[in-house]
C-alpha cells in the first residue's frame, strides 16, 4: 500500500508538469463552463446543475484519455516501465498506481467547478443534495473512464493510439450503448442497456444514489483494471 | 549454491527467433563480471530474464539463491539493474528521483535520506541535484543511473552497456566508479567491447548468437592464448612452376618445430604466413632456411602474441571466418 502511495504520488507530481494535463483541464472547463452558462445558469431555471452533469457524460469521453494517455504508454515508450517493473513492486501495485494518480487528477480537475455552485448560491438557493449525489456519480464516472483510459495507455507505447482507443471503448459505452440497445433484438437488448453508462449514471444527478449503480461503476472499472494488470503481464508470454 | 548469479540451460525465443540457446555460466560473490558479446548476442535479454523483467523460455536463473522465476520480488529487492539507454523521468529532479527509487526499493523513510546523500557522493552528483534528470548531459544521465542502482545498497548490481554513448573521460570516470563497487558489490555488466572489460572486470562470459562461448578469469584467459605466433610476409619470384602460394604454404608446414601455418593473400600480391609453432620449439632458423633454399623475398619475419582481442573477434566473428584459409 505504500508503494502504491509513493507511485500515485509520482504520477500526480507528472501530471502537473506536463501542458497536456493542463490543455485537457482547460479544455474540460471551458465547455462544461459553456454547457452551465447555456443550460443551468439561466434566469426561471431551477437553481441546480443536473444538465450540466448529464452533459458531463460526454464530454469526459474527449477529455479523460487525454489526460490518461500517457499513463503506461509514456513509460513503455521512454524504456522506464523496464526500471519500473525490475523494482520491487507487483503488476497489481504499478497498475493501481496509475490508476490513483490519474482518477486524483482528474478529481482536482473537477474541483473548480464548485464554483458553478457558489454562483447559484449567489443567485439562488440551490439544493444540496442532488448537488452532492451529482458529484458522487462523476467520482465514479471518472472511476470508469480513467481506468478504461489507463487500460489503453497498457496497450501501446504511441500516446496518440492510446488516447484514440480509450476513447473508442468509452464512445461505444456511454454514448453507442443506448442506441445499440434500441436496434438489437428483444433478448439482448436489456443486456446491452445495463451494459450502458447511461443508464447507471443520470439517476445520480436526479438526486438518487442506488447502490446498484455505485456497483456497476466500481466493479467495472475494477474488472477493466484486471485487464490492465494482464496487459501489462503480457510481455512475460507474447 | 554458493555463486551469486547461477544460471543454467536458459534458453530464449523471440517468437520464432532464438535469442538465448542454452546459456550456462555463474557469477561468484565478490566478482566483476564482463559479459561480452557483439550487438544482438543475447547480452541485454539475459540480462532481463535475471533481473526479472522479462521471463525465459525454458531453463534456470537464481540470484542470491532465489529462482528469479517463483521469488522475483527477492531477486529484485536484491539487486540494482541498470537497463541500456537508463531510462528516466525527465520530468524530476535528480534528489527527487533518487528519493522515490529509495522508498520503491524498500529503504525505510528514516534512512531514505542519508542513502540519497551517499550516492550523490558516491556518484559525484552534488552539483546537479536540484537539476532536472530530462536537462542533464549523458554522463550526468549515467551517473544518475548509476546512483539509483546503488540506492539500495543491493549485494548484486546489474549494469546493461553501462559505458555506451560517453566520452572518454566520462568513460574512465565510470569504469573508476564500477571497480570501487566490486569491493563490496558483485557486479555484472555488459558490453561489446572488450577494452572495456579488461579494463574493469576480474572475468569475463563470453556470449556469441545466443551461446556462452568462453567463461573464465582474465588472467587465465591470458595465460591460455599467449602463444606466440610468427608473421612471415614472402613472395615467390612470379612465373616459376610449382611454386603457387599453396605450396609456399606446405613448404613452410614442413619445417621442423611448425604445428600450423595460416596463409593470406596482402592486397600488394605478398603472402602473409603466420606460423603457430609446436610447444617450446623456435622454428625461425628452419624458416630462414626454407626461404633462402627456395629463392623467395622476405620483407619481414616478427613474431606476434596472440591478443585476447584476436580470439574475441575469432569467437564472434562466426565459424567461418576462424577457419585457417589453407593450412598444411
Amino acid at each position: 500500500m505504500a508503494k502504491i502511495l509513493l507511485l500515485a504520488r509520482r504520477e500526480i507530481s507528472s501530471y502537473f508538469v506536463s501542458p497536456i494535463a493542463y490543455v485537457a483541464m482547460a479544455l474540460f472547463l471551458v465547455i462544461s463552463g459553456f454547457f452551465f452558462a447555456l443550460a443551468d445558469f439561466r434566469p426561471g431555471q431551477p437553481a441546480a446543475m443536473r444538465s450540466i452533469f448529464d452533459v458531463m457524460m460526454i464530454i469526459l469521453v474527449f477529455v479523460i484519455p487525454i489526460v490518461t494517455m500517457r499513463s503506461l504508454s509514456e513509460e513503455r515508450r521512454t524504456g522506464t516501465l523496464e526500471t519500473l517493473l525490475t523494482a520491487p513492486v507487483t503488476d497489481t501495485e504499478v497498475v493501481l498506481a496509475k490508476f490513483l494518480g490519474s482518477w486524483l487528477f482528474y478529481l482536482a480537475m473537477l474541483a473548480p467547478t464548485l464554483l458553478y455552485l457558489v454562483l447559484l448560491r449567489v443567485f439562488g438557493s440551490p439544493e444540496y443534495g442532488p448537488v452532492a449525489s451529482g458529484y458522487l456519480g462523476l467520482a465514479l464516472l471518472g472511476m470508469l473512464y480513467v481506468a478504461v483510459g489507463v487500460f489503453a495507455s497498457s496497450l501501446t507505447s504511441n500516446q496518440v493510439i492510446a488516447a484514440v482507443t480509450g476513447f473508442a471503448i468509452l464512445v461505444v459505452l456511454a454514448m453507442l450503448a443506448p442506441w445499440m440497445a434500441s436496434v438489437v433484438p428483444a433478448p439482448w437488448r436489456s443486456i446491452i442497456r445495463e451494459a450502458s453508462v447511461r443508464t447507471h449514471y443520470t439517476d445520480f444527478s436526479q438526486g438518487v444514489v442506488d447502490l446498484v449503480h455505485v456497483v456497476y461503476f466500481v466493479a467495472l472499472a475494477a474488472y477493466i483494471l484486471f485487464l490492465t494488470v494482464k496487459a501489462l503481464e503480457s510481455r512475460r508470454w507474447r | 549454491m554458493g555463486a551469486t548469479i547461477e544460471v543454467r540451460d536458459l534458453t530464449k525465443w523471440y517468437g520464432n527467433t532464438l535469442a538465448l540457446d542454452g546459456a550456462s555460466f555463474t557469477v561468484e560473490k565478490g566478482q566483476i563480471v564482463g559479459f561480452l558479446g557483439p550487438n544482438g548476442a543475447g547480452k541485454s535479454t539475459t540480462l532481463r530474464i535475471l533481473t526479472g523483467y522479462l521471463p525465459a523460455t525454458s531453463g534456470e536463473a537464481r540470484v542470491n539463491g532465489h529462482d528469479v522465476l517463483l521469488e522475483s520480488l527477492a531477486v529484485r529487492a536484491s539487486i540494482g539493474y541498470m537497463p541500456e539507454n537508463v531510462p528516466l523521468y525527465p520530468e524530476m529532479r535528480v534528489e527527487e528521483y533518487l528519493r522515490f527509487r529509495a522508498g520503491l526499493k524498500n529503504v525505510p523513510p528514516k534512512d531514505r535520506r542519508t542513502a540519497v546523500e551517499r550516492v550523490i557522493d558516491r556518484c559525484r552528483l552534488e552539483d546537479v541535484r536540484r537539476r532536472l534528470v530530462g536537462q542533464l548531459s549523458k554522463g550526468f544521465r549515467q551517473r544518475v543511473g548509476l546512483a539509483e542502482s546503488l540506492i539500495a545498497d543491493p549485494p548484486v548490481l546489474i549494469l546493461d552497456e553501462p559505458t555506451i554513448g560517453l566520452d572518454p573521460a566520462q568513460i574512465q570516470e565510470v569504469r573508476h566508479l564500477i571497480k570501487s563497487l566490486g569491493e563490496k558489490h558483485t557486479v555484472l555488466l555488459s558490453s561489446h567491447m572488450l577494452t572495456e572489460v579488461e579494463k574493469t572486470c576480474s572475468h569475463v562470459v563470453i556470449v556469441a548468437q545466443g551461446r556462452i562461448a568462453k567463461t573464465g578469469s582474465l588472467a587465465e584467459m591470458r595465460k591460455g592464448i599467449g602463444e606466440q605466433r610468427i608473421v612471415l610476409e614472402v613472395r615467390a619470384p612470379s612465373g616459376r612452376p610449382g611454386e603457387g602460394p599453396a605450396e609456399m604454404a606446405r613448404a613452410v608446414g614442413q619445417v621442423s618445430g611448425v604445428s600450423n601455418v595460416r596463409r593470406d593473400e596482402l592486397s600488394d600480391g605478398w603472402q602473409q604466413l603466420l606460423v603457430s609453432p609446436a610447444a617450446g620449439a623456435d622454428p625461425r632458423e628452419g624458416l630462414h632456411h626454407v626461404v633462402v633454399q627456395r629463392g623467395w623475398s622476405l620483407r619481414e619475419m616478427r613474431c606476434q602474441l596472440e591478443t585476447l582481442e584476436g580470439l574475441y573477434m575469432q569467437i564472434t566473428a562466426g565459424d567461418a571466418a576462424t577457419l585457417p584459409k589453407s593450412a598444411a
